[in-house]
């Protein structure tokens, strides 16, 4: 079976590292699946989750805020601004953060301020929906 | 031969002295291993960031972003000098101004203009004698946030996007380990000419989404960002391991002088008594 070199890696630190074989990422158009051998491929990706494919195990599942992602025939590079693994995703925490921008809307914002708080919602929505999917999959 | 009293107040103030450079000794060593932590959990992103890069500047682009693209003629040429704020750390500073010194020179013999972009006090007292500093940031302190770097390096972008300069390079502590801390000079943009593999010299171009302009624009910043960032929290991590052995070294040479400075006190005690009872054996003999 073939394989492709994964690196996913967050500004604080190295998340993933190995041969899998499939990646599955929230590109900025939309959903795309690596395989093996795929084109050449560059994309800014949108805050969701990025799912790994190990044959014989189950998928593994990260969180990743935004970022970059490079796909070369045999390598797949996954540079995030922040990410998580899927374990690690805190749902109360979620929820707490995303109240706390909600409630900063409501509030007099200078517009950098208003795209920023919406700009972190939308991060944490997109955190809620992995952390749904995730309980309803295990 | 200087008295006892002198002796004895000098062993007290050089004492006074290692007491500093122990406990500075000490403050750089419990410093130094948080910032080692920070360079090492930084360092995969910076160096896959230029992986990838290397990747992209091999790749034969259908826009050609500035950043990737050698001007033949260099008229100007930029440097980001990475130094410390504070001294006291043996020789890092000064082995990485004469590597910088000497690329400025090559440059300068060549007929392109220097600017000069400083992080850190001591680069700015320095390379202001020598070239036109065109942005500076200091006191960072020893967590720095890629926010305050972002603010200072934007000048030296935007003289590379005007044609102000047409190289821009990057100056900068490597910490190989505690011991040792090599100076480095390394061309940041254009990036022709970083690590290029094996995909190199075929023609191929990515797949972009959404499109090339806009996904190329976000890369190069965010790689030319972590490369710096990486350089600063590395040099804090080399400040620390330099400083942690330049006290050492200078604890242990006060040990030292205080030693000879005992021995020289010993002698000059048993001197004067030996005087003092020769006198009085002199003087109950003279009665």
């Amino acid at each position: 079976m073939a394989t492709i070199r994964t690196h996913i890696v967050s500004a604080e630190e190295e998340i993933f590292s190995g041969d899998v074989s499939a990646v599955f990422a929230s590109a900025e158009m939309g959903e795309v699946g690596i395989f093996p051998r795929h084109a050449p491929f560059l994309s800014r990706l949108r805050p969701g989750e990025i799912r790994i494919r190990v044959d014989g195990e189950p998928d593994r599942h990260f969180f990743v805020s935004g970022g970059i992602i490079e796909v070369q025939p045999d390598m797949v590079m996954v540079l995030s601004d922040t990410a998580m693994r899927g374990e690690d995703l805190d749902e109360a925490k979620a929820l707490e953060a995303r109240q706390r921008a909600e409630e900063l809307l409501q509030t007099q914002l200078s517009d950098i301020e208003a795209a920023r708080a919406l700009a972190e919602l939308a991060e944490i929505a997109a955190q809620l929906r992995m952390i749904e999917r995730l309980r309803k999959t295990r | 031969m200087s008295g006892e009293k002198e002796i004895r107040t000098q062993i007290a103030s050089i004492g006074n002295t290692q007491k500093i450079t122990k406990a500075m000794e000490m403050v750089a060593a419990s410093k130094m291993r948080r910032a080692q932590e920070r360079m090492a959990s930084s360092r995969p992103y910076a160096e896959r960031i230029r992986q990838a890069i290397g990747h992209v500047a091999g790749a034969q682009h259908e826009y050609r972003h500035p950043y990737l693209v050698a001007r033949d003629e260099v008229k100007g040429a930029g440097f980001i000098i990475v130094s410390t704020d504070r001294g006291l750390c043996g020789g890092l500073n000064i082995n990485l101004f004469k590597a910088a010194f000497g690329a400025i020179k090559e440059w300068q013999d060549k007929g392109a203009k220097v600017r000069v972009t400083v992080i850190g006090n001591k680069a700015l007292g320095f390379f202001r004698r020598y070239a036109e500093i065109v942005s500076q940031a200091t006191h960072l302190g020893d967590t720095p946030h890629i926010e305050q770097l972002i603010g200072p390096v934007k000048p030296m972008l935007d003289a590379y996007t005007d044609g102000g300069i047409d190289r821009l390079f990057l100056v900068e502590n490597q910490f190989v380990n505690t011991m040792t801390q090599k100076p480095r000079v390394s061309q940041l943009i254009p990036t022709t000419g970083l690590e290029e593999d094996e995909a190199a010299g075929r023609l191929w171009d990515y797949i972009y989404e959404p499109e090339a302009r806009s996904v190329l624009d976000t890369m190069l910043k965010r790689y030319i960002e972590s490369q710096i960032y990486q350089a600063v929290v590395e040099n804090v991590a080399c400040e620390m391991a330099a400083r942690m052995v330049a006290m050492k070294s200078a604890s242990e040479n006060a040990g030292e002088l205080i030693g000879q400075l005992q021995l020289a006190y010993n002698k000059a005690r048993q001197a004067a008594i030996t005087q003092e009872i020769s006198e009085i054996v002199g003087g109950a003999a003279a009665v």
